[in-house]
């Protein structure tokens, strides 16, 4: 086949080549350059957007021996991405940018234009394994390494994209990949691993909303109540808080009970956050929309979802209609709208919903 | 699989660089394991600053100056820093008011770029003068922005031909407006020595950038041809071995491979541009026979390098036909430039009145000495099955 690596720049992608070229494969590397102005070298926690991450790419493909090229991604990336990312905190919600990139970019922008150059599929360093079903579809399950498994970002493609994806990694432990990176030569071996939004410098997600949102943001300020209406605080943007968030809430005084408060609604429009214990965090029912389905659409199913990535997978019942509808057998804790309920079946991905409300 | 050390069928990318004669690398290879610094007063250094002298010597036979006007530094880039920024200096510390540099909007960066940090963290004014679709200068233009000021011009600098779309300037017309003002000109060569006929005398600039990579001699290695009367503000201070404007311990083996390509380059001029001028019409010709909507960028073939065909292909991404050429051994570039490793639509093509969307389906093949018939019928036999893919990657 002819294969299309997506390398970042880091060890799994790197990995992720290596083995498509030895199983044979006719393997081009790209980089994908998703900044118009790309920093020169890494700070912090990121990861792949920087032109010391490309020439590490580049670098990679070398040792491999496979031909290496820099797509320039930044204008679809800035407006399916970055401009979703903004406009859905401005909305008082929490987008994952990884999943809308997976769904626009990286398995849409890039798989089709790979497509239309001749290519058969797109290999990634993500950590999650494809294997044909009974009936014929392929299946996307949890990989092996259940610490690196990366199959809540995948949860967003379809039959079409899963039959050209192939993600060499699913059957590995990160430490067996650490080991064979080394062993194959490759110096970014050692290189470690990233964990912020790739766009956001220092993961400091508040700050980079407030410098760019500029206008957009619904506010600049408002009051953080609890739930009687009292007035705690004040701060400097709903941007800055996630439903369920416990940390930076800059409270002078302590509840009346003592407990720890939590961030248990926003209110974009008048600029409301409100707090409270965390008891009243718990949620047993989320309306989904926007679903994405791996394969056959199921109309009911006892499964369990996961809500975040790396998040604990919780035992639910869910059934499509209008909307995907999931009640929880066991309360859940700091859902936030915007994020994504990816629904399993054992280990086989069945797909994902953009959580809409929680109850 | 495809290897990346197959080996191109075809390289079209000559304006990028051109593979060493056999001469330069002869010349190269003589010095390469002799001692001598040129700078030492013993027989070793004497022995090395005659050949640093003889290849200086050839070099200002060959392009039409004297010996003792060739200062040599490490290659087109400093060449130009060192005209622009040198002789920005030199002139505004004769002059205060002498703050503004004339160039053109399809300068190489090594123009462009020192002059914004001029404008940036010194007192200088950059005017960019416009050019038409043809990316020739409006020499109105530049008079008309002269005869504003005069005596505010500290330097004009105009390239003798353009890197990527290969149209040649009216470099006379420059120099005659400059010298009814006293002002001096700078012009870059790099694309033009060796591939038309550049006689630095003659042509009355009073600096010219040339480089050896781009007319058969070695990386690294090239030369501010500079008028002895013309004061240049050095850039690189230690040791002053060249005429006190740079500094720097001289490399013999690459002069000499330098000198050896320069006149080897000058001498076969005529005939071998006629040659590649022949085949880049053949190329131009038939790949427009295939491809009837692709189209010629710049100017009318005898007003352009004749190794340059810029060619749009509309309704391709220009990444895209290079990929698919480079897949099947035929190299060239597009009609971006690299910056900060993110292709951005060309200036050049912008200058020229191209959209982004023309910019970004671009590719320059650009011929040279080893190009051959075989060269241009490879791309002739790819190009239309590699834009039909390229336009489905599009949809």
């Amino acid at each position: 086949m002819r294969v299309l690596a997506a390398m970042s720049g880091g060890v799994d992608s790197a990995v992720a080549a290596a083995r498509a070229a030895e199983a044979g494969h006719d393997v081009t590397g790209i980089h994908l350059a998703l900044s118009r102005n790309p920093a020169s070298y890494r700070s912090g926690a990121r990861g792949c957007c920087t032109i010391e991450d490309s020439n590490d790419a580049r670098r990679a493909a070398d040792v491999i021996g496979i031909p290496f090229y820099v797509w320039d991604l930044s204008e679809r990336f800035h407006e399916d991405v970055v401009e979703d990312f903004m406009d859905e905190y401005a909305a008082g919600r929490t987008p994952n940018p990884c999943l809308r990139c997976n769904e626009k970019i990286k398995f849409a922008a890039v798989l089709d234009r790979a497509l239309g150059l001749g290519f058969d599929a797109v290999a990634t360093g993500h950590y999650a394994q494809l294997r044909t079903g009974p009936d014929g579809l392929v299946e996307m399950h949890r990989a092996i390494d259940h610490g690196k498994d990366q199959s809540y970002v995948l949860g967003v493609l379809d039959q079409e994209q899963l039959r050209h994806s192939m993600f060499p990694l699913g059957g590995s432990t990160k430490a067996d990949v650490r080991r064979e990176a080394a062993e194959r030569g490759l110096l970014v071996a050692d290189k470690p691993d990233s964990h912020d939004i790739c766009f956001v410098a220092d993961g400091d997600n508040a700050g980079w909303l407030r410098e760019k949102l500029g206008d957009r943001a619904p506010n600049h300020g408002g009051t953080i109540v609890d739930e009687s209406g009292e007035v705690l605080g004040e701060h400097a943007g709903t941007y800055g808080f996630t439903i369920g968030q416990r940390k930076g809430l800059r409270i002078g005084r302590p509840a009346a009970d003592g407990k720890p408060r939590f961030v248990l609604d926003i209110e974009p429009v008048s600029g409301t956050v409100t707090v409270g214990p965390r008891e009243r965090l718990a949620v047993r029912r989320l309306r989904g929309i926007r679903p994405r389905w791996c394969g056959t659409v199921p109309e009911r199913l006892e499964g369990t979802v996961q809500l975040r990535a790396h998040g604990e997978e919780l035992p639910a019942r869910v059934s499509v209609g209008e909307s995907v509808d999931i009640e929880l057998l066991e309360p859940a804790y700091g859902v936030a709208p915007g994020q994504a309920a990816v629904v399993y079946d054992g280990t086989r991905v069945v797909g994902s919903a953009t959580i809409e409300a929680t109850a | 699989m495809t290897h990346p050390d197959a080996g191109p069928t075809a390289y079209l990318d000559h304006a990028a660089t051109t593979p060493m004669v056999p001469a330069a690398v002869e010349a190269m290879r003589d010095h390469l394991l002799a001692v001598g610094n040129a700078s030492s007063l013993h027989a070793s250094g004497r022995r090395a600053r005659r050949v640093v002298e003889e290849s200086r010597e050839t070099i200002a036979q060959a392009l039409d100056c004297r010996p003792g006007e060739v200062v040599f530094t490490s290659g087109g880039t400093e060449a130009d820093n060192l005209a622009l920024k040198g002789m920005f200096w030199s002139r505004r510390g004769e002059d205060p008011r002498r703050t503004r540099i004339l160039t053109t909007a399809i300068e190489h960066h090594a123009v462009l770029d020192p002059l914004h940090w001029l404008v940036e963290a010194d007192d200088a004014r950059a005017e960019l003068l416009p050019v038409d679709d043809r990316a020739l200068l409006d020499v109105e233009a530049l008079r008309a922005s002269v005869e504003r000021d005069p005596d505010s011009v500290a330097l004009i600098s105009v390239m003798w031909a353009n890197n990527e779309v290969g149209t040649l300037q009216p470099i006379d017309e420059v120099v005659a407006i400059a010298a009814e003002h006293g002002i001096p000109v700078h012009t870059d060569a790099v694309q033009a020595v060796g591939h038309v006929p550049v006689d630095f005398a003659a042509c009355g600039v009073d600096a010219l950038t040339l480089t050896g990579h781009k007319l058969g001699g070695p990386y690294g290695v090239g030369a501010l041809v500079v008028r002895r009367e013309v004061s240049v503000s050095p850039l690189v201070h230690g040791g002053g071995q060249e005429r006190d404007i740079r500094s720097g311990t001289l490399d013999t083996p690459a002069i000499a491979g330098f000198a050896a390509a320069v006149e080897l380059a000058v001498k076969q001029r005529a005939e071998e541009a006629a040659r590649i001028a022949a085949l880049r019409d053949d190329l131009v010709r038939r790949v427009i026979e295939v491809v009837p909507d692709a189209h010629l960028h710049g100017a009318a073939p005898e007003h352009r390098l004749p190794g340059n065909a810029h060619l749009g292909f509309p309704g391709c991404e220009g990444d895209s036909l290079l990929m698919l050429l480079d897949a099947r051994g035929i190299e060239c570039s597009t009609g971006s430039a690299c910056s900060a490793g993110v292709p951005q639509p060309s200036h050049v093509l912008l200058a020229m009145g191209c959209t982004d969307e023309a910019a970004r389906h671009s590719l320059r093949f650009t011929l040279g000495h080893t190009s051959t018939q075989a060269d241009v019928d490879a791309v002739v036999a790819a190009i239309g099955p590699v834009v039909e893919r390229a336009r489905a990657a599009r949809r």
